[in-house]
This record gives structure tokens, C-alpha cells and sequence, in this order.
């Protein structure tokens, strides 16, 4: 458990640091440079298809964004919930009955 | 028997459908964009990822098959892979990208397996968000879906050989896999873009700067997560990872 939240320390100050030793960055997205890269390499290059549908905003999208993690999220939390609970259940029970999820 | 092959099949694909019509697709900062490949690259791209696509899909079934409890387990492994594929994270190079989740259930299921689930994941990716695309589709997967999870596996597989600890080897796996993707999407985009100075290299050399140096410290997180992850089963769900000879010593 100890070592679970150094861990997370880590990843915790790993995506913090870059906010402060590069502080004039935009910090847009790197498919948004290689888009820009590509018009230098090849100018005459056009993209040939486009998008079917896009989120009409920025904040539909970051909707989008906080509900695909926090769906994701409440699957492993429960899953985690899950196996502990069968866990402590067949240590009540003393039986050596091993869980597997189901 | 076939009727009865039929209806698993139907039963994985509703799963995944569920499971991913609830989970909108996500995020920006990596992956071709949309009609970005020059459309005989782009279809080279879907040749190549096909095969390991219909491999994961007959290896899913037989799992399923031959351990029904196993599908929560494949549950854990999408759910992990959206989250990640969600949380856009800064890096010291001052843009922002997103890690892959790919690699935890490479080191479960297997590659193939992780195909399909990449695929699905990228599929929702540029359907929902624009992140993306249709045409760019195959190339992504083959990134994403096919070399992570391939790199991740056999990381994995080599390091507990060489007789690293589980934790290392899984963080080593799941790191290597996410760097991976973004070399081999650097190396696409190359590809379809030599310069006109320098060719082919003279773009990787660009197109990896702005996708792998990005990457790498995304990559770290990605690898501790995992190992978070792993500690967790290796605590609560021994029994499944025994099922999945993920453990060298007590598998096969």
C-alpha cells in the first residue's frame, strides 16, 4: 500500500514538474505539431479526408474526455471493491476457496 | 456448434460495443490525424493491422471460452486503457500527450488480444472526439494496438526471464510499449513524409521529437500506473493472473 502511493507520488510530480521548468509552453498537442511539421516537410500535401464529426466545443469535448475517465475509473474501482470483498468473504469463511472474477 | 461459435462471438462484440458506447473515446496529442496518410499508406497500414485484429478476436473467444471468469479481467484491461488514453498529461517539452494503457493487459492477454481492444479504443477515438481518424484508423492501431502491445509482451516476457522482479518487469513492459507506439507512429509519418533535406531520416528525426521525447516521461507514468495495477491483482486476484500464466513461477 506504502509503496502504491510513492508510486502515484511519482507519477503526481512527473506530469507537474513540466509545468514549471517550461513555463512560457502552450502545452497544446503533439498531433497538433506533427500536423504543423508536415505542412514544412510537404506544403503541397492536403489532407484528403476530414473529420466525420467533431465536438462542438472545447468544453463538449473535455465533457466527453471527464466522462471516458470517470466511467473507466468507476470500472476499476469497482472491480478492485469487488475482489477485495470476495476476498475478505472466503477468509471469513476459512475455506481455501481461491477467487477469480466472474 | 457453429451456432453456438456464433453467439459467443455476437455476445464479445455487444460487450465491447456496451462497454465502449459508455465510454466516449478520447484524446489529443498523439495518433495520425485524420487524412494526414497519403491514401496508399493509409490502406497499407489497415493491410498490416488486419490479420493481428481477426488473431486477437479468435484468441479473445478461446479465452473467454475456456475461462468465462476472465472477462472481468479483460474489463479491467479496456477500462485501464481508457482511462489512460484519457488524462492528457504535460511533459517537459511543453506540449501535452496522452499514455497508451495498452500495456497491462498485453502482459495478461497477450498482443493479439490487446489488438482489439486498441482498436476499439482508437475506433470511439476518432469517431467521438475527432481524435483520429477513419483513414488514419489502421496506421494508429498498428502503433497503438499491434508494436505496443507486442513490445510490451515480449518486455515483459524477456525481463522475467532474465529474472528482473514482477514489478520491474511490468513497469519495464508497460514503459517500453507506450515509447514504442510513438516511435513506430514517428517512423509512419516518415514514412508517408520523407524531407526533401535529409529524407526519410532527416523526418523521423523531427516527427520523433515532437511525438517520442514528448512521450517518454508519459511513459514513466504509464509504468508505475500499471504496476499499481498489477500490485492490486497480484493481492486481491492471484488466482486469475495463475489462469493467465502471467506469473513465471506459478503459471503453466
Amino acid at each position: 500500500m506504502k509503496k502504491n502511493i510513492i508510486l502515484l507520488l511519482i507519477v503526481i510530480i512527473l506530469g507537474v514538474v513540466p509545468l514549471f521548468i517550461q513555463q512560457g509552453a502552450e502545452f497544446g498537442g503533439a498531433d497538433g505539431q506533427a500536423e504543423e511539421a508536415i505542412g514544412k516537410i510537404a506544403p503541397d500535401y492536403k489532407p484528403w479526408f476530414h473529420t466525420i464529426w467533431e465536438p462542438p466545443s472545447g468544453e463538449i469535448e473535455s465533457l466527453l474526455f471527464a466522462l471516458q475517465a470517470a466511467i473507466g475509473a468507476g470500472f476499476i474501482g469497482y472491480f478492485i471493491g469487488f475482489m477485495r470483498g470476495k476476498n475478505k468473504k472466503v477468509d471469513e469463511k476459512g475455506k481455501k476457496v481461491p477467487y477469480v472474477a466472474d | 456448434m457453429k451456432g453456438l461459435k456464433m453467439k459467443k462471438k455476437n455476445l464479445i462484440i455487444i460487450y465491447f460495443a456496451v462497454l465502449l458506447l459508455c465510454i466516449p473515446k478520447q484524446a489529443f496529442a498523439m495518433h495520425i490525424m485524420e487524412g494526414f496518410l497519403p491514401v496508399e499508406w493509409a490502406l497499407f497500414w489497415w493491410g498490416v493491422t488486419l490479420p493481428s485484429l481477426i488473431i486477437g478476436l479468435r484468441s479473445i473467444k478461446k479465452k473467454v471460452k475456456e475461462h468465462p471468469e476472465l472477462k472481468m479481467m479483460l474489463g479491467l484491461s479496456g477500462a485501464f486503457a481508457f482511462v489512460l488514453s484519457a488524462l492528457k498529461i504535460p511533459s517537459v517539452t511543453g506540449s501535452c500527450s496522452h499514455p497508451t494503457g495498452v500495456g497491462l493487459g498485453a502482459i495478461l492477454f497477450g498482443p493479439t488480444t490487446m489488438s482489439v481492444v486498441g482498436f476499439i479504443v482508437l475506433l470511439f477515438q476518432s469517431l467521438l472526439l475527432a481524435h483520429g481518424g477513419i483513414t488514419t484508423l489502421g496506421a494508429n492501431a498498428f502503433s497503438m494496438a499491434v508494436v505496443g502491445p507486442i513490445i510490451s509482451y515480449l518486455v515483459y516476457k524477456g525481463a522475467t526471464k532474465v529474472g528482473l522482479s514482477f514489478s520491474v518487469a511490468v513497469f519495464l513492459a508497460a514503459t517500453l510499449g507506450d515509447l514504442g507506439t510513438y516511435v513506430v507512429t514517428s517512423f509512419q509519418l516518415a514514412l508517408a513524409f520523407p524531407s526533401e533535406v535529409g529524407g526519410m531520416m532527416a523526418s523521423f528525426a523531427k516527427f520523433s521529437s515532437i511525438f517520442a521525447i514528448t512521450q517518454i516521461s508519459l511513459a514513466i507514468s504509464e509504468g508505475l500506473l500499471t504496476v499499481i495495477i498489477m500490485n492490486g491483482l497480484t493481492k486481491y486476484n492471484l488466482q486469475a493472473l495463475k489462469l493467465l500464466h502471467v506469473l513465471s513461477k506459478e503459471g503453466r
